[in-house]
């Protein structure tokens, strides 16, 4: 019994101990998001269209390095409530871009220097996949997936302010005591703090045709207001309705609201 | 308490109906001259919003599974094309998806309804049983739902629940392995839960009719708890509770539409919208709300086994109300004690949700969050049993009044009947 009670309170100073040296240790948490407002949120929030098209540039020539976007079509960016190129620029996007092709009528995927064959996308084609594969996507990335982009805003907690913090947040000092891991980097926003992908957006790292200044800030706003488009295409339409709906109920409601008065009272109900 | 049909076939082809199949004699008298009690107040109109929500998931299911197709790798793309090419497929996806926790806000505020009010006393332990029932099919039913969408917390949450059932001695693994048709959750599971997924409605819809059957032959209860004795005390159903019914059904449909086309993904997980990955674990496996209670009592109990066992209890003796119950008093507005223990037991029920949706070493003020939720399921238990035996033995009731005319009316005449 004695024994038993040592053995308990050895293990719970033991533990106790490790407790100590573990809250010594740096809490590697995310931090909670910068507070950011987009266009696109509250009831009459809209899509900023020319941050749009913007964003669809930086995911191109930034993001799409690494990241696939496999839910989109070029098709979509003439879709009302996205970006809304016209048709003929999409079609020109599309085209710049190369999809796998095979088999052709040979049944050749490759071709003799042992590329996949390719061809210029339609607007039918979704955006092509960076690597052919996870295991390619992982070598290029020592070891790391880049995840794919399509729904990101909705899939972490406060998505797009979690996004631009992302995206806005290279270059800090660790704090003393952390040491980030080897091929990593420091972003503080990313649970862990250690993330495999090195700084993406960069000031002017993109030339908008625009002429609107490519700050880190400006960037990472367009691109997220382009992935919020991305996980959520049909916002517009859907809020649009819901205004629609809501009128009709309204209204409906106080028809209702004054038959019910009425026969309340006739009746004596309670 | 229908009593003799006062339906009277005018047509010639409503005679010769209803010498055949009285369909219009049953639906005039079920649906138009039914007496139902004239002092139903607000929460009396969950019933009708509940058939309301059974049919809005039933057709908006249909609808998606028209276009859902139940296969490991292709499942969530299928959603997202609904989301994105399917035609208003956004729309009819936000609708049943929000319209299950419109669902279960609806059933959680009439079953407390059908507490307070004792609606589950003689002569109504069937409509009570049957709820019950209805409640776990619908749980059952939300659960093979949750999954379909095969993200993350679809399959992390198929896979912790039916864990649940290896807890069980002996047989427990096994059953586990029958239940996903494989040695994890995978493509099998998704395929069967997607088949029950599709079948369970309409067993609810069936029980549903027995519910209703059953509460025709006594009629309603009533704020008053006390019985209908005269005609004076009731109003046909129509127009008076169709009105009545269809006003706070449109307030109600309100609330929901206000989710689906302003904050479609409030009740959701972000995790859910990134596609299942066996070999990643979210940080926090969380359950759709409607269920955080029960998750709180399976959490609180320190073995696996007993901890499934007290969250089946859990539903499972509520069953048993109208027998633990010892009062003779049914509504809470003459039960003087037991009120507060009503409203205690609300606050309780609540609590273990929060508690549910916390990190399993959250604390709350100080105090761990996992205690709180033994506390609360504690009290849960002592409602049922001890809290409504003792009470309804020793509690001395406030009078009651002479009839729900008199109740209503004071002494003026009624003006209907």
């Amino acid at each position: 019994m004695r024994l038993a009670l040592r053995i308990t309170l050895a293990a719970g100073l033991a533990v106790g101990l490790v407790g100590a040296v573990s809250a010594q240790e740096i809490d590697t948490h995310a931090r909670a998001p910068k507070h950011v407002e987009y266009e696109f949120e509250g009831p009459f929030g809209k899509y900023d269209r020319a941050a749009l098209q913007r964003g669809y540039q930086v995911y191109k020539e930034v993001c799409a390095a690494c990241h696939s976007l496999k839910q989109i079509a070029f098709r979509n960016l003439m879709d009302h409530g996205g970006p809304e190129f016209s048709e003929a620029q999409a079609r020109a996007l599309a085209a710049a871009a190369k999809v796998p092709a095979g088999p052709n009528d040979k049944g050749e995927t490759h071709n003799d220097s042992g590329e996949v064959l390719t061809r210029s996308a339609v607007l039918a084609d979704y955006f092509p996949a960076p690597f052919p594969n996870e295991e390619a996507a992982r070598t290029a990335n020592a070891g790391a997936l880049p995840p794919d982009l399509s729904l990101m805003v909705k899939a972490r907690h406060h998505g797009a302010a979690y996004v631009y913090s992302l995206l806005t947040s290279y270059g800090e000092k660790p704090p003393a005591g952390f040491a980030v891991a080897k091929g990593k980097y420091y972003n503080p926003y990313f649970a862990g703090w250690n993330i495999g992908m090195p700084q993406p957006v960069t000031n002017n790292g993109v030339t908008y045709s625009d002429g609107t200044k490519a700050s880190i800030e400006q960037q990472a706003h367009d691109v997220v207001t382009f992935l919020a488009w991305a996980a959520e295409p049909k916002m517009e339409q859907r809020k649009q309705m819901g205004f629609a709906v809501l009128i009709f109920l309204l209204a409906f409601a106080s028809v209702l609201g004054l038959a019910y008065k009425k026969v309340k009272g006739e009746y004596a109900l309670k | 308490m229908s009593g003799p049909s006062t339906y009277n076939p005018k047509s010639g082809i409503e005679k010769w109906l209803d010498q055949r199949l009285p369909l219009p004699r049953f639906m005039h008298d079920t649906m138009l001259t039914f007496p139902t009690p004239r002092n139903l107040n607000f929460w009396y109109t969950f019933g009708g919003i509940l058939t309301f929500c059974l049919g809005v998931q039933i057709i908006t299911g249909i609808v998606l599974a028209m276009h859902y197709v139940a296969n490991a790798g292709l499942a969530f793309d299928s959603v997202e094309k609904i989301m994105r090419d399917v035609n208003y497929g956004w729309l009819i996806r936000y609708v049943h998806a929000n319209g299950a926790s419109m669902f279960f806000l609806a059933v959680y505020i009439h079953m407390f309804r059908g507490i307070y009010y004792g609606s589950y006393k003689a002569p109504r332990e069937i409509i009570w049983i049957l709820g019950v029932l209805i409640y776990l099919l619908m749980t059952a039913t939300a659960f093979f739902g949750y999954v379909l969408p095969w993200g993350q917390m679809s399959f992390w949450g198929a896979t912790v629940i039916t864990n649940l059932f290896s807890a069980i001695p002996v047989i427990g693994p096994g059953i586990a392995t029958w239940l996903w048709g494989d040695f994890a959750v995978g493509d099998a599971t998704l395929n069967r839960f997607f088949s029950l997924h599709y079948l369970l409605p309409f067993i609810i819809a069936g029980v549903v009719g027995l519910h209703i059957w059953a509460l025709h032959v006594p009629g309603n209860n009533n704020p008053l708890g006390i019985d209908v004795k005269s005609p004076q005390d009731t109003v046909p159903f129509h127009p008076y509770y169709t009105v009545k019914d269809a006003f706070f059904l449109v307030l109600f449909i309100i609330v929901f539409a206000g989710f689906v086309f302003f904050e479609p993904e409030f009740f959701g997980s972000p995790d859910n919208n990134i596609p299942a990955n066996p070999l990643v674990t979210p940080p926090d496996i969380v359950p759709e709300w409607y269920l955080l209670p029960f998750y709180a009592m399976l959490r609180s109990v320190p073995d696996k086994l007993l901890g499934v066992l007290v969250m089946g209890a859990a539903i499972v003796s509520l069953a048993v109300l109208p027998w633990t119950d010892t009062s003779r008093v049914r509504s809470n507005r003459f039960r003087p004690t037991m009120k507060w223990f009503f409203w205690f037991f609300v606050v309780a029920c609540v609590t273990l949700g929060y508690c549910g949706s916390q990190p399993v070493d959250a604390t709350i003020a100080g105090i761990p969050a996992v205690w709180i939720a033994r506390l609360a399921s504690l009290y849960y238990f002592a409602f049922i049993y001890p809290i409504m035996f003792f009470v309804g033995l020793f509690e001395t009731p406030k009078p009651l009044p002479a009839s729900i005319a008199q109740s209503v009316l004071g002494d003026k005449p009624a003006a209907a009947e």
